[in-house]
């Protein structure tokens, strides 16, 4: 494995700017009111709107809309009072009117900002400028079959008429890490305000991305021509792709100098098996899209009230939460970092656990370690999780008590999970029982009578010596508690000399 | 006096009385449409059983004592942009001569549930894009009163259907004058309401901002009833305007005192025909002898109304008629004989090893595209998608598109500033009556000319009626227009009414009919 040179020795900067195309998690299209269901059987979910009949008109949903703000609002955007629809216009099967309704010179919102950072520090937090987010409807699907002699193309219009919310950044990042990590927080932003479940693979969440080189040169930057990067279906191929694509246009660089405005645009596909991009045909190069005001519809206007009432509403922001991790649950920021990314689901069941149990280091633990890598063994979301936090917080208490030691605790939180039962009930039923201390100090006391090579070396200042008889004990009796055994031999030890 | 000759008025009220019948009513005008409509092809399309049935249903009805529609067993004609639910809405377009729409139109909704007998689907200019319906690829409509001469148009069937008794009333659509000059052209009555008035979903869209669906008659008094139907809020419209309905029907009678009537000096100048021009001077001293005030009036921008319409409207249509692309719906090329000729002309290329030649050659989806639109649409379409296209185009938007809606706001802020003078501005409908046909065939430019006086109402969104006012001397009608602020259609309609109590012009008849 090549490793990357230091950002610094580089000969170049990488600029990278993002297109986020966002399915918005409305019940009903953006302009009819047919399904956004996904996976219904083809041409199924359709109306005369949304297949673009003759005399059909579009009607905004009012709800597709206030997700927009409410996202735009998440991203620290400005909301101007007014916007208006466009048509875009451009010939495909799978665009039955000939144009997208989407938003030209006054998007609905513009000038916002997420801030990204690296818990592993490879590269300086910073601020990635968010140039605008417009809503617009999404268009059907091409099925093409490629079968030799039959090519034939279908297409389905159940996704024509979605709403896809486009975010367009600046090209503020300048590693292919960066752009990563970008997606991961913009995702966890959308997640948390609810308005996107993000699937790439049902195609709610698509990236395009804008790459070129700074060269340097002496005291200067040489810009090279723009690169746009399509066709990356997960967040990891985003990242794969440029990295290979700023490789790929330093060498061409070195091949034929050629700077920005030399070279028309370009646009790539990113070929995920042999993990290369490769020149597209675009569908519309240097095309006029001949936007203009959609007449069918009016303009829409944003009261102050209408956006302090979503600003009200607006779901908790990552990166705020993460600072109140730190802050209110005294986490390290490595710690907030993991609970934060999970998702507002896990965060909340680990505040309940953290109050519940009065101890958010523990609470912190039990959730990363435990809860954590069981949901990832069953595969499961923490809403489907069958430990509660009340429940899990009874344990971890009768654990801080010394009922139970670590290692016991993990034993009855498993079965806890897979017999649905309290923590007493799967205590009962692992025979873990109170063991009194009488019982063990006559335990401890035969097991001193049987090892006086071990009494002798505790008494020489060989502390550790101790464990074995730990080990005895357990393997005689496996509710003792090992921190107890363990005083208390000590203590007999003491008392003998 | 036969019932094809009672007013939509006369009909309804000798129905309630239960003299006549919705059976009967509907016979009759049935028998002047098999009578007349092979000279007049004023209708695309007729429905005589469904008519019929329908007839029935509200004669039962009636006969049962149960409530009905306030057209009830009357028969209206549709403008055949207006979209059936099961029934061909072709916009006299090869491109939609076969498509059946799976939903009717709001106002069709509308007219079912005020139990009208639609009749038939009437002829227009292909999208309703002309002035004479000639434009038409599926029937020549001829004007009932001379047919030599053209309906006018767009909406030239719903006017000539009307003119010769087969209908007592139809239903148009006006996007710079499509029913009021065809009004004017056929001697009847019709209405352009403010945009947002009626609903426009259903409407096959010619150009969105402008289109407006209204009704035709041969009384003001008739239109009123049928814009009582046809008007209100729709939610399927965003465009629709969420204001109350009057009752037109109701304050029709009431007189307007003290109207002030605005008369544009422009509207008389130079180029009007002096026979048009005269008969308008004479329905304007009709006003001032009914105790009106007569005023000059300016619209400085009025002169650019022809220019802005026509980047304007070409614009929105090139724009609406891109889903006629063969894909869907509609009509389609003949795509095996497509295919071959592709097949074979790549085959010729690799023959000849010209491979540059082969890259750049269209693919068969675009060589469907072009050849289905080419194949489905006329000339006139052609003409004003291509005009349309160029003012969208990068480099030409502000100089066209953006410049027309400046033009269209100062022309909105001309009628304002005169509707603080005046009740109703008056001028002349058309430059002249009813052309020859063929006449302007192959100068659209002067067919533009046709709409001079009545694109400013589109432009405005302003209501407007046409109401015939006299005749040439050759016995063409001529048609005064009316014109009146935002809303203000009951205000047009006493106006008219007004007008037809003391004159009879409306109720001449063509000699055919």
């Amino acid at each position: 494995m090549k490793q990357p040179p230091e950002p610094d020795h580089l000969p170049y900067k990488i600029v990278i700017g993002l297109e986020v195309h966002v399915q918005l998690a409305t019940r009903t299209k953006l302009f009819c009111r047919c399904n956004t269901q996904f996976g219904a059987p083809p041409n199924t979910q359709t109306c005369p709107v949304c297949i673009g009949l003759p005399g059909a008109l579009p009607v905004m949903n009012d709800e597709a809309f206030r997700l927009s703000l409410q996202t735009a609002l998440a991203l620290n955007c400005q909301i101007p009072p007014s916007t208006k629809w466009d048509r875009k216009q451009y010939y495909y099967p799978d665009l039955p009117k000939g144009y997208q309704i989407s938003q030209y010179d006054l998007p609905l919102s513009h000038d916002g900002f997420l801030e990204i950072h690296d818990s592993q520090q490879r590269f300086e937090s910073k601020r990635v400028r968010i140039r605008r987010a417009h809503l617009e409807e999404d268009a059907g699907k091409s099925i093409h079959d490629e079968r030799s002699g039959t090519a034939d193309s279908r297409i389905d219009l159940n996704r024509t008429g979605t709403p896809l919310l486009e975010i367009v950044s600046e090209p503020d990042m300048s590693s292919a890490l960066e752009a990563r990590t970008f997606l991961d927080e913009l995702k966890l932003v959308l997640v948390y305000q609810g308005v996107s479940d993000c699937n790439m693979q049902e195609g709610s969440l698509r990236v395009d991305a804008n790459i070129n080189l700074h060269i340097r040169d002496r005291e200067t930057w040489i810009p090279t021509p723009i690169v746009e990067v399509k066709n990356m279906n997960s967040f990891r191929a985003v990242e794969r792709a440029l990295e290979f694509e700023a490789d790929r246009q330093f060498d061409v660089w070195q091949e034929t100098g050629q700077r920005l405005g030399d070279a028309p645009k370009q646009t790539r596909g990113w070929d995920d098996q042999a993990e290369v991009t490769r020149p597209q045909r675009g569908k519309e190069e240097s095309s006029d899209y001949r936007y203009f005001p959609d007449p069918d519809l009016v303009p829409v206007n944003v009261s102050p009230q209408q956006l302090d009432q979503i600003r009200r509403q607006l779901g908790p922001i990552p990166a705020v939460l993460r600072e109140q991790l730190q802050t209110q649950w005294g986490l390290g920021a490595y710690d907030a970092d993991v609970l934060v990314n999970q998702g507002p689901r896990l965060v909340q069941y680990f505040t309940q656990l953290a109050e519940a149990c009065g101890d958010a280091k523990e609470a912190s633990n039990w959730v990363q370690q435990d809860v954590m890598r069981r949901l990832k063994e069953q595969q499961t979301e923490i809403d489907a999780f069958p430990v509660s936090a009340a429940t899990l917080a009874e344990l971890i208490r009768m654990k801080q008590a010394g009922q139970l030691d670590r290692s016991r605790a993990r034993e009855v939180f498993q079965h806890m999970c897979d017999h649905l039962q309290s923590p007493q009930q799967a205590m009962t039923a692992l025979g873990i029982q109170q063991v009194d201390t009488a019982e063990l100090s006559a335990l401890c006391r035969s097991l001193l009578d049987k090892n006086p090579a071990i009494v002798a070396d505790v008494k020489a200042g060989k502390q550790q010596a101790i464990g074995s008889l730990v080990g005895q004990a357990k393997k005689q009796n496996p509710n003792v508690n090992p921190a107890q055994v363990k005083e208390i031999c000590l203590q007999l030890i003491a008392e003998m000399s | 006096m036969s019932l094809i000759d009672l007013t939509a008025t006369e009909l309804q009220s000798q129905l309630a009385l239960g003299h006549i019948t919705a059976v009967e009513v509907t016979g009759a005008f049935w028998a002047q449409i098999e009578r007349l409509n092979e000279q007049v092809g004023a209708f695309l399309a007729t429905r005589r059983d469904m008519a019929l049935e329908a007839a029935e249903r509200i004669d039962l009805q009636r006969a049962k004592g149960a409530a009905v529609g306030p057209l009830a067993g009357i028969p209206v004609a549709l403008k055949d942009l207006i979209c059936t639910q099961g029934e061909r809405t072709t916009c006299a377009s090869r491109m939609l001569a076969s498509f059946v729409p799976p939903y009717d139109a709001t106002v069709v909704e509308r007219l079912r549930s005020a139990d009208a007998i639609l009749i038939g689907k009437t002829n227009l200019d292909e999208f309703a894009m002309g002035g004479s319906t000639e434009s038409s690829a599926l029937g020549v409509t001829r004007n009932p009163w001379d047919l030599e001469c053209v309906p006018g148009g767009s909406s030239g069937g719903a006017a000539a259907c009307l003119a010769a008794r087969m209908v007592p009333l139809s239903v148009g659509t006006d996007t710079g004058g499509s029913i009021r000059q065809p009004a004017a052209f056929c001697g009847v009555t019709g209405l352009k309401p403010t945009y947002g008035r009626v609903s426009r979903y259903g409407l096959i869209a010619f150009a969105s901002s402008l289109d407006q669906i209204g009704p035709m008659a041969r009384s003001a008094e008739d239109v009123a009833l049928l814009l009582e139907v046809l008007a209100g809020h729709d939610a399927r419209d965003s465009t629709s305007a969420a204001v109350p309905v009057p009752r037109y029907t109701e304050c029709l009678r009431q007189p307007l005192s003290g109207l002030r009537i605005g008369v544009p000096r422009a509207h008389f100048a130079d180029g009007l025909d002096p026979e048009v021009a005269a008969a308008v001077q004479e329905g304007l001293r009709v006003y001032r002898d009914q105790g009106a005030e007569i005023r000059e009036i300016e619209l400085p921008h009025g002169r650019y109304g022809i220019a802005a319409y026509y980047v304007i409207a070409p614009s929105e249509a090139s724009s609406n008629l891109a889903r006629y692309d063969g894909v869907h719906y509609g009509y389609r090329t003949d795509e095996a004989a497509l295919l071959a000729e592709w097949r074979e002309e790549s085959r010729r290329l690799m023959d000849a090893g010209d491979t540059s030649a082969l890259q750049q050659s269209d693919n068969p989806l675009v060589r469907m595209y072009r050849r289905t639109r080419a194949e489905g649409f006329g000339p006139e379409v052609k003409r004003r998608i291509m005009l349309g296209t160029y003012a969208l185009s990068a480099g030409y938007y502000d100089a066209y598109y953006l410049k027309a809606q400046k033009v269209r706001r100062l022309i909105r802020q001309d009628y304002d500033r005169a509707f603080e003078q005046v009740d109703l501005i008056l001028g002349p409908v058309t430059p002249g009556p009813a052309f020859r046909a063929g006449e302007k065939a192959s100068d659209p430019l002067s067919m533009y000319l046709v709409d001079l006086f009545t694109v400013g109402a589109n432009l405005a969104g302003i209501p407007a009626i046409s109401v015939p006012c006299g005749f040439t001397s050759r016995g063409l009608p001529v048609g005064l227009h009316l014109q009146a602020p935002p809303l203000e259609e009951s205000r047009l309609l006493r106006a008219a009414y007004m007008y037809q109590q003391t004159t009879d012009w409306h109720t001449r008849k063509p000699s055919l009919a």
